[in-house]
């Protein structure tokens, strides 16, 4: 099958487009991960979250508006990110300094939440969210036709990337964010209030999860308990890209992607068992990830 | 008996330690001494299998330990302590002493024997000997400073070593603790007749006990010899001494 | 208090609540002996796992691997195989025990968060196989109709045989905790860097700990599969993982008899709880956040406060979790 060059060329794009949609996600758990400290199980519930606020908007309110669904991933991202400040504020830095396990399971508990509200608003049927006018179809790539809404999600993972990227090395913001990784002491000694980074990072996260949410919506169904696949998938992006590493996120998304898409067209029953290999394999060699340094001792 | 050769490290780009060779000599006291950053403690971290060394190697009596992780170094013999202090804080002083037999004497895999009753001889004997006999039962995070770096030096005697590395054994001490814990280091190393390589900022400690003395500056050996002949070396004395070796020459 | 006095409190503990255990299903109708049998089944799975989280401080969120690994495969020895059942009982345990040796040699290379992370990455593999697996393992459907062994088919006799295998296994543990093993855990748990000064191989050490810790979990995912008579897929999802790490919690993770608590605390709520609201979740949730916020050191540590503010115990004025002394 994989001989035949357009059929090899979609399994490829399918699998940058899995990638970046993964990445998205990862960038915003590493980013909280490495400043942090906080290992956020909800992630992925924040995805979930997003991409039914993404529903709601795109489906309900807005049905047949042009552009619904751009309005519906702003509207994902501002819900997460107030739900973020709320639950930064209120509770999680409360939670700071504690041993990990006491954050994990915070977090976890946003999980039950999160997965019963969304019973509750939405019930357990499958929803999809229609592509936008603009971007439906295929495209003509010269070797292969590609829906046009994959491509997309490919541009929106690297301009993702890059935003962050800009974000973290050439601002005042990314600057403090990196001064909070090595040192918090030094951070509030600069005058700096960290609270407020460590909340602005949390906020950010969530945020690109819940856009990322709702556009990934209409490439892909909703269900309740999805969440629980995306952050363990999450998970491995960052433990093979290196913990707090957006590179290595992204390199681990697109690793990831890959895998997924040849495994499903391979051993079609087992890609994920093929993911797990490849984890273990990259572990063997480097058990901090690709771009992970090793934590001090 | 501890070879040193060509020891260096680098930090990208920069040589933290650079063409290290040191022998220090069986029962010896040797002191390291250099001003803030010379890489006292990058020597320390490279010798205990911390850092991994970008050249050269380390040798205990003819073994090349270079490079190998700590608990291999306390199996062959190379006992090691802190500056910041560093005990099991919740644990009892006993617990503490008790913990390090177990793991000297291999005990560590040992599923069934009842910990507690395990070498609490031994245990009596080492807080006997470092006086800490009257605060065996209290947990380790209640001891005043002091205690805890008595503390701290009571467990690296419990794997009875060879040699043992001390980095800045009186940080943080008020004078009468230091001139406490020095005495008992000394006493203790010559009752039991282990190698002592120690780094040190009290210039007045060094002199007083030290049998052989290495200045390290800017991460490469400047002198290595007897004190007194270090303190008059004019180059040790441009670059380092300077005032502090007429409080030295007090002393010794 | 001495050793020798400890000792004796556990084992006091350990006869009271057995004999509680022991007269249930003279006094009660066949639901209290299936509760207690799946509490029975928890306070193993808890105290197993709190060996980790207590005593080694490692946080693992994948142990319902190790349970449903074992679970399975007494339930296809058994069936598929018709082994005979003490050999399938005792390869099923083994099993699990491998399990976690080959992935606790990946996961104890790593620290805290990121061991967090790769064991419930692991766990979801083993989930992942359980659900695709269905020709082994009956897939989504679960495997139904594990041929038990006649002597285990009245629940009382199962309640029996569960309740002393766990008072055993149990028994086992508590030595496990208190030996030189046990003494030398703790050291590495707190000072992992001072432990490897003393020459312990701290790897090793928690190794040897991840392989206790589930192999002991699949004695009890071996008893859930004989409480049930089939496996569902369900025991190795994420869930699982969690609920045994928020017993342990709820109870307090400091002291021994803490997860035990919390397992049997927690299942009596889950069952008083459904019976009003399919949304349990939600419940749980909630009593999560507040064990976190206000319960640090679990229901234990309410004990231990009371009984410190009567004067009984000394010390111990700071609440902070981790400054809470084992047993």
């Amino acid at each position: 099958m994989l001989t035949n060059p357009m059929f090899l060329s979609m399994t490829i794009l399918n699998g940058i487009s899995i990638g970046m949609v993964i990445f998205v996600i990862a960038a915003g758990l590493t980013l909280i991960l490495g400043v942090l400290r906080v290992l956020n199980f909800a992630h992925g519930a924040f995805f979930m979250l997003g991409g039914y606020v993404g529903w709601q908007v795109a489906e309900v309110w807005l049905d047949g508006v042009p552009g619904a669904l751009w309005i519906a991933a702003i509207a994902a991202g501002l819900v997460l990110a107030v739900l973020a400040l709320i639950i930064e504020r209120t509770m999680l830095k409360h939670l700071y300094g504690r041993e990990e396990y006491y954050q994990l399971l915070f977090t976890f508990a946003l999980v039950l939440l999160i997965n019963d509200a969304v019973k509750v608003i939405w019930g357990t049927d499958i929803l999809t969210i229609a592509h936008p006018d603009s971007l439906r179809g295929a495209m003509d790539l010269g070797i292969t036709f590609y829906p046009k809404y994959r491509l997309f999600l490919c541009a929106v993972g690297i301009v993702v990337a890059v935003l962050l990227w800009l974000l973290v090395s050439k601002t005042r913001w990314g600057r403090l964010t990196r001064a909070a990784r090595m040192d918090r002491e030094m951070l509030s000694a600069l005058g700096v209030r960290v609270s407020l980074v460590y909340a602005s990072v949390f906020v950010l996260g969530a945020m690109l999860a819940g856009i990322g949410g709702a556009l990934a919506a209409a490439d892909r169904s909703l269900y309740p308990g999805m969440d629980a696949d995306i952050i363990v998938r999450t998970f491995i992006v960052v433990i093979i890209g290196g913990l707090g590493s957006l590179w290595g996120a992204f390199l681990g998304a697109l690793i990831l992607g890959l895998i997924t898409a040849f495994g499903t067209v391979l051993v079609p029953e087992f890609e994920l068992v093929l993911i797990y290999l490849m984890m273990i394999a990259i572990l063997m060699f480097r058990p901090w990830g690709l771009l992970g340094r090793e934590e001090a001792r | 008996m501890l070879t040193i050769r060509d020891l260096g490290v680098n930090f990208s780009g920069f040589w933290a330690l650079k063409d290290v060779d040191l022998d220090v000599s069986e029962k010896s006291r040797h002191a390291i001494i250099g001003p803030n950053g010379a890489g006292k403690s990058t020597l320390f971290n490279a010798i205990t299998g911390y850092l991994k060394p970008t050249t050269g190697r380390v040798n205990l009596d003819g073994q090349d330990i270079t490079g190998r992780p700590p608990h291999e170094l306390v199996k062959s013999g190379l006992g090691r302590s802190f500056q910041r202090v560093n005990v099991f804080q919740d644990l009892t002083v006993f617990e503490n002493i008790q913990a390090a037999l177990l793991a000297h004497h291999s005990r560590a895999y040992d599923l069934f024997t009842p910990g507690a009753r395990l070498y609490r001889a031994e245990a009596e004997a080492i807080l006997e000997q470092v006086g800490l006999k009257d605060e065996a039962n209290r947990v380790a995070a209640t001891l005043a400073y002091g205690k805890q770096k008595q503390l701290e030096f009571a467990l690296s005697l419990a794997s009875e070593p060879k040699i043992l590395l001390l980095d800045e054994p009186t940080a943080g001490m008020s004078p009468r603790e230091t001139s406490e814990i020095l005495d008992l280091i000394v006493r203790i190393q010559e009752a039991q007749g282990f190698t002592l390589l120690f780094t040190e900022h009290d210039m007045e400690f060094v002199f007083a006990i030290a049998e052989t003395l290495t200045v390290l500056v800017q991460g490469r050996p400047l002198a290595t010899g007897a004190p007194a002949d270090v303190r008059d070396d004019p180059e040790v004395q441009r670059v380092y001494l300077g005032g502090h070796a007429s409080g030295g020459k007090d002393a010794a | 208090m001495s050793p020798a006095i400890e000792a004796r409190n556990a084992a006091l503990v350990a006869i009271g609540a057995a004999a509680i255990f022991a007269a249930i299903p003279m006094f009660f109708g066949d639901f209290a002996v299936y509760l207690g049998a799946e509490i029975l089944i928890y306070i193993l799975f808890a105290l197993a796992f709190n060996l980790m989280l207590g005593q080694g401080g490692l946080v693992s969120f994948g142990h319902a691997a190790y349970f449903a690994i074992s679970g399975y495969a007494l339930a296809i020895l058994l069936t598929t195989y018709s082994w005979p059942f003490w050999p399938a009982f005792i390869a099923a345990i083994v099993l699990a025990g491998i399990a976690a040796l080959v992935i606790g040699y990946f996961c104890i290379r790593l620290t805290a968060i990121y061991f967090a992370m790769l064991t419930l990455a692991f766990s979801q593999l083993v989930w992942a196989i359980a659900f695709k697996w269905d020709d082994v393992t009956g897939g989504d459907e679960g495997f139904i109709g594990v041929a038990v062994p006649v002597w285990l088919v009245e629940p009382s006799s199962f309640y029996y045989f569960a309740l002393g295998t766990v008072l055993v296994a149990g028994t086992l543990l508590w030595v496990i905790t208190h030996s030189a093993f046990g003494r030398v855990l703790r050291a590495t748990k707190e000072n992992p860097q001072r432990a490897e000064f003393l020459g312990l191989n701290v790897r090793r050490v928690r190794l040897v700990t991840f392989v206790i810790s589930g192999t002991f979990t699949g004695i009890a995912g071996a008893l859930f599969t004989l409480f049930n008579r089939s496996v569902f897929v369900e025991s190795a999802w994420w869930t699982k993982s969690a609920e045994v790490l928020i017993m342990s919690i709820l109870g307090g993770v400091g002291s021994f008899f803490g997860p035990a608590l919390g397992a049997a605390v927690l299942i009596l709520l889950d069952r008083a709880i459904t019976e009003f609201t399919q949304y349990w979740p939600t419940v749980l949730g909630i009593i999560l956040i507040l064990v976190l916020f206000f319960l640090p050191d679990g229901l234990i540590g309410l004990f231990r406060r009371k009984r410190a503010e009567d004067g009984d115990e000394l010390g111990d004025a700071d609440p902070a979790p981790s400054r809470t002394p084992a047993e």
